[in-house]
C-alpha cells in the first residue's frame, strides 16, 4: 500500500515483574488504519502508550521513520492521541482546547534567515486552523462552550480535532467510542473512517469490540496475554483465523476437534468432510472452525451430522439455535425455525470449513454449552476498567 | 407521643445552643458596654474599640498574627500542594500509610504538638550553639551566632508545620477527581511536564488549593496553644496577648478584641463553607450533564 512508518521490534513490557507484553513485533504503514484488538488486559493499551511515549518499554525498540524513538518524550513525537474518556481540559472552552497544541508549538521564524529564532504560531493562523477543524468535526458555533456543556459524542469529536489540528503523522485512539451508546458508536465509526480518509494520516486504534475493528480497519492486530495472535485484513482474520482464540474472539465460531486425514479432507465425529485446507501432515490433530452462518439445515437422512435442537433464540434477522451433536453444542444461525427437541441434519460446504493447527488455546473455546452467558459477554461493550486500573500500579 | 418527643428535643436543642453561644453573645454585647463592668450594662459605646486601636501592644500582636498567618499560609500552600501531588503519584501501598501520618497532627492535641515542637527547637538550638562555636573557632571570616532563641522564626516554622496537613487534605481529593489522562494529553500536545503542571494541573486543582489556603489561614489566626509554646518571649500573637491580658486585669478591651477575632474567623469559615457547597453543586451538575 505504502511505506513503513512505525516498527515495533521485540517489544517487552512488565509492571512489577508481571509481564504485560511479550516480544511484540509489528510494522505499521503510512496512511494505514490499524486496529489493536483484544480482551482487557491483553496489552493493547500498553502498546499504544509505548508508541505515544507515555510508557517506556522494558526492552525492545520503537522506530519511527527508521529512527529509534524510545527516549523521545511525548511532546517531541509527531504523534497525537485521543484518550479514553477524551481528557478534554475542563477549564478551557472548545476553541482553546483545540488551539492548545498550536499555542504550545514553536517554529522557525520566517523573517530570520538563519532559521534559529523560534516564534509562536500567529493568532490569525491558529484561529483559521481551529475553525477548519471545527468544520471537519461539524461543531461550528460551539467554540465558546465548556466541555461539560457538550454531549459525549461532541466531546469525542473535540478530542479528535484537538489531536488532528497539530497535523500529526499518526493519530492514536484509545477506545475512543467506549463511552458512547450503540447508535452513536455506529455513526462515529463511519465518521472516524471518513476523517481518516480526509486527512490521510495513519490511525492506530485500540478496541476490544471486534465489530468496530472489522468495520473500520485496513489491518487488524489481534492480541491476547501480551502477545500478537494474528495480523491481517479484516477478511483474513474472520475467514482464516490462526488459532482458537482468534476464531472465538472475532465473530461466532464452533471449534471442533478434528483429524486432518489428508489434504482437503478432515475427519470430525468419525466422519470425513471435504474441505479446502492443505499443508498439514497426514492424520495431524487439528482445530476445525465452522462459522454458524455456514451451516445448512437439511432433513435428517441427508445430513452429514445429525443432532438435537436444545435452544432457539429469535434475533430478528435470523434464529440462533443451539444444536447438540454427541454432547458438543454448536451454534447455528438460520432463517428457518426449528423447534426445541427436533432432530435435524446439517450439511457444511467445503468452503465453510476452516482448519487450524492445534495451539495453546485448543479446547478452550468454541463449545456453546454455556451459550447464554457467553453471548452477554460479547454484547457488553462497556469501558474496560481493569486495564485502566493497572496503570495505577506503574 | 411524637409531639412531646419533638418538644423535648427542641428544648434540648435550645439548651445546647444557649450553652454554646450565650457566652459569645454576652462577650459581644459587653464589648459595646460604656462602663468598666462585665456584668452591668451601662449603655452603648465604642470606647473599648477605640482604646483597642490605640493600644500599641495589641496592635503589635495583631500585626504579628497577620504576618505569621499570611507567611505560613503561603509557605504551607506551596509545600502542601507539591506534597499532595507527590502523594497522588505514589503507589497506594506507600501512599495510604503516609496519608495517615499526615493526618496525625490534625487529630493530635495542640498541646502535644506545641510542647514537642518547643523541645525540638531547644534541642536544635543546643546543637547549633556547639556547632557555631566549633565553626567560628575554625576560621575568622564568617561568625555564626552562637545563641539562638525562639521568636518569630520558630513561630513561623510551627505554623507552617501544622498548616501543611490541611492543604494536603484539601488538594488531594481534587487531584483524585482529575482525569488522570489530562497530564498525558497536555504532554501529547507539546507540553513538557512542567508546562503541563502549570497549564493543566494547577487550573484543575485551584479550588482545592484556595480552600486549603483559607483553612490554613483560619487555623493560623486563631491558634493559641502551639504559638504559646513556640513563640518564646520576643514574639506574641493576638491570642497570646489576650491570654496575657486576662492574667493582669479583666478589661472590657478583651471583649472588643475577642469579638473582632471571632468575627474574622467566622467570616473566613463562612467563605470556606460556601466555596465547598458551590463546588459540590457544580460537581453534581457535571455528573448529570
Amino acid at each position: 500500500m505504502s511505506k513503513e512508518l512505525i516498527r515495533l521490534r521485540d517489544l517487552c513490557m512488565a509492571f512489577d515483574d508481571e509481564p504485560v507484553l511479550n516480544n511484540v513485533n509489528l510494522y505499521i504503514n503510512d496512511k494505514e488504519f490499524l486496529t489493536l484488538l483484544g480482551p482487557s488486559g491483553c496489552g493493547k493499551t500498553t502498546t499504544l502508550r509505548i508508541i505515544g511515549g507515555f510508557t517506556t518499554p522494558t526492552s525492545g525498540d520503537v522506530l519511527f521513520d527508521g529512527v529509534r524513538i524510545n527516549d523521545v518524550p511525548p511532546h517531541q513525537r509527531q504523534i497525537n492521541t485521543v484518550f479514553q474518556k477524551y481528557a478534554l481540559f475542563p477549564h478551557l472552552n472548545v476553541f482553546e482546547n483545540i488551539a492548545f497544541g498550536l499555542r504550545m508549538q514553536r517554529r522557525a521564524d520566517p523573517a530570520d534567515p538563519t532559521g534559529k529564532k523560534k516564534v509562536k504560531i500567529p493568532e490569525k493562523e491558529i484561529h483559521d486552523r481551529v475553525m477548519e477543524m471545527l468544520e471537519i468535526i461539524s461543531l461550528k458555533g460551539f467554540e465558546n462552550r465548556k466541555p461539560d456543556a457538550l454531549s459525549g459524542g461532541q466531546q469525542q469529536r473535540v478530542a479528535i480535532a484537538r489531536a488532528l489540528v497539530n497535523r500529526p503523522k499518526v493519530l492514536l485512539l484509545d477506545e475512543p467510542l467506549g463511552a458512547l451508546d450503540l447508535k452513536l458508536r455506529k455513526d462515529m465509526q463511519i465518521e472516524l473512517k471518513r476523517i481518516q480518509q480526509q486527512v490521510g494520516i495513519t490511525f492506530i486504534y485500540v478496541t476490544h469490540d471486534q465489530e468496530e475493528a472489522l468495520t473500520m480497519s485496513d489491518t487488524i492486530v489481534v492480541m491476547d496475554k501480551g502477545s500478537i495472535q494474528q495480523i491481517g485484513t479484516p477478511e483474513d482474520i474472520y475467514n482464516e483465523p490462526k488459532n482458537a482464540f482468534v476464531a472465538d474472539f472475532i465473530g461466532e465460531s464452533n471449534i471442533i476437534d478434528g483429524i486432518m486425514v489428508h489434504d482437503k479432507c478432515v475427519k470430525m465425529y468419525g466422519r470425513e468432510f471435504p474441505c479446502l485446507d492443505s499443508g498439514f501432515e497426514e492424520n495431524e490433530p487439528v482445530d476445525v472452525v465452522i462459522r454458524p452462518e455456514d451451516i445448512d439445515i437439511v432433513p435428517v437422512e441427508q445430513g452429514q451430522l445429525v443432532g438435537t435442537v436444545t435452544n432457539v433464540t429469535f434475533k430478528g434477522m435470523q434464529y440462533d439455535i443451539i444444536v447438540d451433536f454427541k454432547g458438543f453444542k454448536w451454534l447455528i444461525q438460520t432463517t428457518d425455525h426449528s423447534p426445541v427437541g427436533a432432530r435435524i441434519g446439517i450439511k457444511i460446504d467445503p468452503d465453510g470449513i476452516h482448519v487450524m493447527k492445534k495451539s495453546a488455546y485448543s479446547g478452550m473455546f468454541g463449545d456453546y454449552s454455556s451459550f447464554s452467558e457467553e453471548y452477554d459477554e460479547l454484547d457488553d461493550a462497556s469501558i474496560e476498567l481493569d486495564e485502566e486500573e493497572s496503570w495505577d500500579e506503574e | 407521643m411524637k409531639r412531646s418527643n419533638s418538644l423535648l428535643s427542641r428544648v434540648f436543642m435550645a439548651l445546647v445552643f444557649v450553652f454554646l453561644y450565650a457566652p459569645i453573645v454576652l462577650l459581644i454585647i459587653f464589648s459595646f458596654n460604656a462602663g468598666n463592668s462585665n456584668t452591668v450594662w451601662q449603655g452603648f459605646s465604642l470606647e473599648w474599640y477605640e482604646k483597642l486601636f490605640r493600644d500599641r501592644l495589641i496592635m503589635q500582636s495583631v500585626y504579628t498574627t497577620l504576618l505569621i498567618s499570611l507567611l505560613s499560609t503561603i509557605i504551607a500552600t506551596v509545600a502542601g500542594t507539591f506534597a499532595a501531588i507527590g502523594f497522588y503519584s505514589m503507589r497506594r501501598r506507600i501512599r495510604d500509610p503516609l496519608m495517615t501520618v499526615n493526618n496525625i497532627p490534625m487529630m493530635n492535641a495542640d498541646i502535644v504538638t506545641g510542647v514537642s515542637l518547643c523541645l525540638f527547637f531547644v534541642a536544635f538550638f543546643n546543637f547549633w550553639g556547639d556547632f557555631a562555636v566549633w565553626f567560628n573557632s575554625l576560621q575568622g571570616v564568617i561568625q555564626l551566632p552562637t545563641r539562638l532563641t525562639m521568636g518569630f522564626g520558630t513561630l513561623l516554622i510551627a505554623h507552617v508545620c501544622f498548616n501543611i496537613p490541611y492543604v494536603i487534605l484539601s488538594v488531594g481529593p481534587k487531584l483524585r477527581q482529575m482525569d488522570k489522562n489530562l497530564v498525558d494529553a497536555a504532554q501529547d500536545l507539546g507540553c513538557t511536564w512542567m508546562q503541563a503542571f502549570w497549564k493543566v494541573i494547577i487550573p484543575e486543582i485551584k479550588p482545592g488549593i484556595i480552600s486549603g489556603a483559607l483553612t490554613a489561614f483560619t487555623m493560623s489566626i486563631d491558634d493559641f496553644v502551639i504559638s504559646y509554646f513556640t513563640a518564646g518571649s520576643s514574639a506574641s500573637t493576638l491570642a497570646m496577648t489576650i491570654y496575657g491580658m486576662t492574667k493582669k486585669r479583666v478589661s472590657p478591651e478583651i471583649n472588643a478584641v475577642s469579638t473582632l477575632l471571632f468575627v474574622t474567623v467566622l467570616v473566613l469559615l463562612a467563605i470556606v463553607n460556601i466555596r465547598e457547597a458551590r463546588q459540590e453543586r457544580r460537581n453534581a451538575h457535571r455528573l448529570h450533564a
